[in-house]
């Protein structure tokens, strides 16, 4: 351990072992995470560092700020019946609760998130499909995120255009009062401050595919457009 | 009489480090905090400097460290990997026991500067996996999700630590701005190193035929 003159290399020896204690965070810090959420409740533990925690993420420069009673979702393109919903209209549809973890394609997650909202394959009931549609293109009040879904993707169970998060209104900072929540796939999916639904004939690649993310980002890893 | 203690290359990598790091905390703020963020706006264009500082990062080290001029940056990250037993038993003392003849770093100051290496390794790598995520494993992105953050927290308190270090020890502050101590400083604070000065007679101990301690 000693070299010439009673010296030791501690220098090396903490550096590399503070690299090593880092890589073996990135290769097991999931599983510890998931332990520590296990242990104290997810909500003590996003108080601490590393914990649960959303990051929030906007596209543009603020987030918009929406009041439930202004708030309106249009329904167009290849429809038979377009229609403009209210916060109302979508609280008086029949209603879908889901318990998921949210899952963020850079690898953040939260356990047990609680989401309620309407089926978006109920609304594309209500509005008739034309036969030539063949996916949905998503706009929000932010002006710059936009998203898209096959038509087979946006009819799954688990595709809702959700009003509740967390157990109460969904915060402006989560994108309410009203955005989609996609549970297949990674959080880029889930528009935030969703303002229109257009059922067009083609995919039309969102804000995050331009920038190079999947427009198929299932949770599994998987890119390819089964539903 | 001046002694200098931090050369123009090290000063240099010191401050652009620094600035770095500045940035890098000041832009993990709102990319950490919503309500930062509420208020501050511009996800986009903050992410963007916050990677982009990111990979700048080890720039400012690697660059001093290699060539011509890095041999005195050479010379002092040796003597901060190389330690004597007494310094090893004077650090799990946390300082207490019996007193220590300082080299030009004391343990702590030694410790501060692996550490700040070694998360600049760990920043990076981990900065690189949420950056370039589809490169790695979902798992490994949320363990790099996980370790970020928990480094975050440590660099904040270890960066406030050393500026408050820094302040209350103003002869420390002006060698890493200007270059040099006074003797007297060394004899108190570094004893071992100016023995070792005065050993190896180097030139640097009179600041007239040094050019950076010269003005």
């Amino acid at each position: 351990m000693s070299e010439p003159g009673g010296q030791v290399a501690v220098g090396r020896r903490v550096f590399l072992g503070l690299i090593g204690l880092g890589a073996a965070g990135v290769v097991l810090g999931a599983g510890a995470q998931q332990k520590i959420g296990r242990v104290l409740g997810s909500g003590l533990a996003s108080l601490l560092p590393g914990g649960d925690r959303f990051q929030i993420y906007s596209v543009s420069d603020s987030f918009p700020s929406i009041s439930p009673d202004s708030y309106r979702l249009s329904v167009s393109g290849l429809v038979e019946r377009p229609v403009t919903l209210t916060l109302a209209d979508l609280e008086a549809m029949p209603s879908v609760s889901l318990v998921r973890t949210f899952q963020c394609v850079t690898g953040w997650r939260v356990p047990g998130v609680h989401w309620q909202g309407v089926r978006l394959g109920d609304v594309l009931d209500a509005v008739e499909v034309k036969p030539t549609a063949v996916a949905l293109a998503f706009d929000s009040y932010d002006g710059v995120d936009t998203e898209s879904l096959t038509l087979d993707q946006a009819r799954l169970p688990d595709v809702i255009i959700a009003y509740s998060m967390l157990g109460g209104p969904i915060a402006s900072e989560h994108g309410g009062p009203v955005r989609l929540y996609v549970a297949p796939m990674f959080g880029y999916k889930s528009l935030k401050w969703l303002s229109a639904i257009r059922v067009v004939d083609t995919v039309e690649p969102g804000y995050w595919e331009q920038n190079g993310y999947p427009a198929n980002g299932w949770l599994d890893g998987s890119t390819s457009p089964r539903a | 009489m001046r002694v200098l203690r931090f050369d123009s290359v090290q000063r240099t990598a010191h401050w652009a480090n620094a600035t770095l790091f500045a940035i890098l905390m000041l832009t993990a703020l709102p990319l950490y905090f919503a309500s930062i963020e509420r208020l501050v706006g511009r996800h986009v264009l903050i992410a963007e400097i916050h990677v982009w500082a990111g990979v700048a990062l080890p720039i400012p080290v690697l660059v001093s460290l290699i060539g011509p001029w890095g041999a005195r940056m050479r010379q002092d990250v040796r003597r901060i990997n190389r330690w004597t037993e007494e310094e090893l038993r004077w650090v799990l003392s946390f300082g207490r026991g019996h007193r220590l003849m300082f080299d030009k770093f004391n343990p702590g100051q030694k410790l501060n500067a692996i550490f700040v290496a070694a998360s600049i390794v760990i920043m990076l790598g981990t900065g690189s996996i949420l950056k370039w995520f589809n490169l790695f494993p979902v798992s490994w992105r949320t363990g790099a999700t996980f370790v970020h953050d928990v480094m975050t927290w440590v660099i904040f308190f270890a960066v406030l630590g050393h500026i408050a270090l820094a302040l209350s020890h103003p002869a420390s502050l002006r060698s890493m701005l200007r270059g040099w101590v006074t003797e007297d400083w060394a004899e108190q604070h570094a004893p071992r190193w100016l023995e070792e000065l005065g050993k190896t007679g180097l030139t640097q101990r009179d600041p007239r035929s040094d050019p950076d301690t010269a003005r």
